[in-house]
């Protein structure tokens, strides 16, 4: 599901449950080594997915737009009709499915990263606001954040493409600007504890600037925050912009995007499950090994959170 | 803290959300005008591209677009107060009408699919907490974990492929009878299921530790009795409270599981309305769906703090 919040509330919860949870020593370490491994094993089959993405000329094994109409909608290799010259099989005008997705790639990884480090920084920075100023700039963004977060993303961003126009530029802008309240709360409400540290009570008495505080003293403690949210908002941004390019008011057609095949996949589903399946299982992976690592970065970050 | 009768701490507690529900409203007003207002121009998109300068100015007056933006903001407000957010651009009839039609669909598909996710979630949450480390917990967290990742519009498709397609079971889409519902109703419990577990799983683990529920072991309670009387009830606050906050992602959701299945509700006639580039059923399809998420997160916030009276008298 596209719950934006989701990374934020488990992490409430399992923060919850790390309190009252004492098991012994060693197998707590176990636990946290195992889900290192396996941050660690998802780490490994995403370098694989961006290196192909990067490397995409060279690897894909077919131009991505070469159309043959000749050989449309062939099955995939290991089916009946299927040919090793097209591993994953083709689409409905005949271009090869798996140069496609190795392409469309490109797109995911793209908007994802440049999408969150948009949305992070505008959230880093109204967040640090909120949460060391307090009083009327707090109340000001979180009733901001309020807002944003009780309009389904989604419906945001659909109301949004709807004016502006689908394009590449336009979905950064949009789920870049739209992403922030996500990253604002929780950075707010760390701020809000850390301001109270001697540190930072230190800092105000030796007459430090609070703009000096605030990047000196109270950032770096919020560095694997950040980074935690931020990486698995990259799966969450990713699977949107695959929905938008799925209902085409995301990357128009003829360039791939794993979303738009899923889309025109869609329509030839009847006899030709493989379009929408492929594309939609490199949504699934892809994003399933962000939050692989997402969660192992937490642990390792912040071994006080980690179960 | 001033206290006080319990009485006047709960209306306080209700003065206090209903003053942050006017101004979450607020917003949302303002947002949806801006996004058609200020990102773009409505006549723009309304006139054919080749339409002369005059054609321009004469429907920019007409349709009050050359006074200023206060003025255009206060009688869209005036307006949508009264359930007049204009006429469709598109289908000669007012917007509000349009959406309204659509609302009971998408209403049904939220709360099915949000039975279907506690169906799911709530046996497993407490089965995982209660054996935890064990084989099941593991498989759970390993199948909650997969299914975070899955993108709900896949899901849908695959399963139209396999049961529609293949199996020939269920209609792959339509609406009206309760074969229509079991596809997207599964799609989207599915899709909240696995958050929805997990706090049920941490919640159970946590009021499990606590002293009441060894109070009530040492009293000589069969195991079954404390987990339900006792611990359960006190587990359900933060899984009501979040699957509140949660409507609003479930809503989402729905809207993803609507355009898959071609389900008529709101959702779908916001998307072919943005095709149609018919906004001001957009605009008003925008904040209806918004306005009933803000009257449920009200409604789970009265109730949350009428089970636990920490957090009415809470900050």
């Amino acid at each position: 599901m596209t719950a934006m919040s989701a990374p934020t509330k488990v992490e409430l919860a399992e923060l919850g449950e790390a309190r009252v949870e004492t098991p012994g020593a060693g197998q707590a370490t176990l636990r946290r080594l195992l889900r290192l491994r396996w941050g660690l094993a998802a780490l490994g089959v995403l370098l694989l997915i961006v290196a192909s993405a990067a490397l995409a000329p060279w690897i894909a094994p077919h131009d991505p737009l070469a159309v043959n109409i000749r050989h449309r909608l062939a099955p995939p290799a290991w089916m009946d009709g299927g040919g090793a010259q097209h591993l994953l099989g083709t689409d409905q005008v005949g271009r090869d499915l798996l140069s496609r997705m190795i392409y469309g790639g490109r797109v995911s990884l793209v908007v994802g990263v440049a999408a969150v480090l948009m949305s992070a920084s505008i959230g880093v920075l109204l967040g640090l606001g909120a949460g060391y100023f307090g009083g009327r700039t707090d109340w000001t963004i979180m009733t901001g954040i309020n807002v944003m977060l009780t309009f389904p993303f989604v419906l945001l961003a659909l109301a949004v493409i709807a004016v502006l126009g689908p394009s590449l530029v336009n979905m950064i802008l949009v789920l870049g600007v739209a992403g922030w309240p996500i990253y604002a709360r929780a950075i707010r409400a760390e701020t809000m504890a850390i301001r109270e540290r001697e540190f930072v009570l230190a800092g105000r008495a030796l007459g430090m600037s609070h703009l000096r505080i605030v990047f000196r003293q109270v950032v770096p403690n919020l560095v694997s925050v950040i980074v935690v949210i931020a990486t698995l908002q990259v799966a969450q941004v990713i699977v949107l912009e695959s929905f938008l390019s799925f209902l085409g008011l995301g990357i128009q057609p003829p360039t791939p995007a794993w979303g738009n095949m899923l889309g025109e996949g869609r329509v030839y589903m009847l006899n030709s499950w493989w379009i929408a399946t492929f594309p939609g299982l490199a949504i699934f992976l892809t994003t399933l090994v962000i939050n692989l690592m997402g969660n192992a970065l937490r642990d390792w970050l912040d071994p006080h959170l980690g179960l | 803290m001033s206290a006080g009768s319990p009485a006047a701490v709960m209306r306080r507690y209700i003065t206090r959300q209903l003053v942050q529900l006017v101004v979450v409203v607020f917003g949302i007003s303002l947002l949806a005008f801006a996004i058609l207002h200020v990102l773009g121009d409505p006549v723009l998109l309304l006139l054919p591209q080749n339409a002369g300068k005059d054609e321009f100015e004469r429907y920019r007056h007409l349709l009050g677009l050359d006074r200023p933006l206060y003025v255009q903001y206060w009688k869209f407000v005036s307006g949508a107060v009264l359930g007049d957010f204009g006429k469709s651009w598109y289908a000669d009839t007012p917007a509000f009408k349009l959406v309204i039609e659509r609302m009971p669909p998408t209403i049904y598909l939220t709360f099915a699919g949000l039975a279907v996710a506690l169906l799911i979630a709530l046996p497993l949450g407490i089965l995982a907490a209660l054996k935890r480390h064990s084989w099941l917990d593991s498989l759970c967290t390993a199948v909650a974990v997969a299914g975070q990742a899955a993108p709900l519009f896949w899901l849908g498709i695959m399963l139209i492929i396999v049961f529609a397609v293949r199996l020939r079971v269920l209609p792959a889409s339509g609406y009206g009878t309760w074969q229509n519902f079991v596809m997207p109703a599964f799609c989207l419990g599915a899709a909240l299921a696995p958050i929805t577990m997990r706090l049920v799983r941490s919640g159970v683990i946590e009021v499990m530790n606590m002293e009441f529920i060894k109070t009530a072991r040492a009293k000589g309670l069969a195991e079954p009795t404390v987990v339900v009387k006792h611990a359960f009830r006190n587990a359900c606050i933060p899984v009501i409270t979040v699957l509140g906050l949660q409507f609003g992602q479930l809503l989402g959701g729905a809207i993803i599981t609507e355009t898959v299945f071609a389900w008529p509700g709101v959702a779908t006639l916001t998307v072919e309305s943005i095709r149609n580039q018919d906004f001001p059923v957009v605009q008003c399809a925008v904040i209806m769906l918004a306005l009933l998420i803000v009257a449920v997160n009200l409604i789970v916030d009265l109730i949350v703090g009428l089970i636990d009276p920490r957090i009415r008298a809470g900050t």
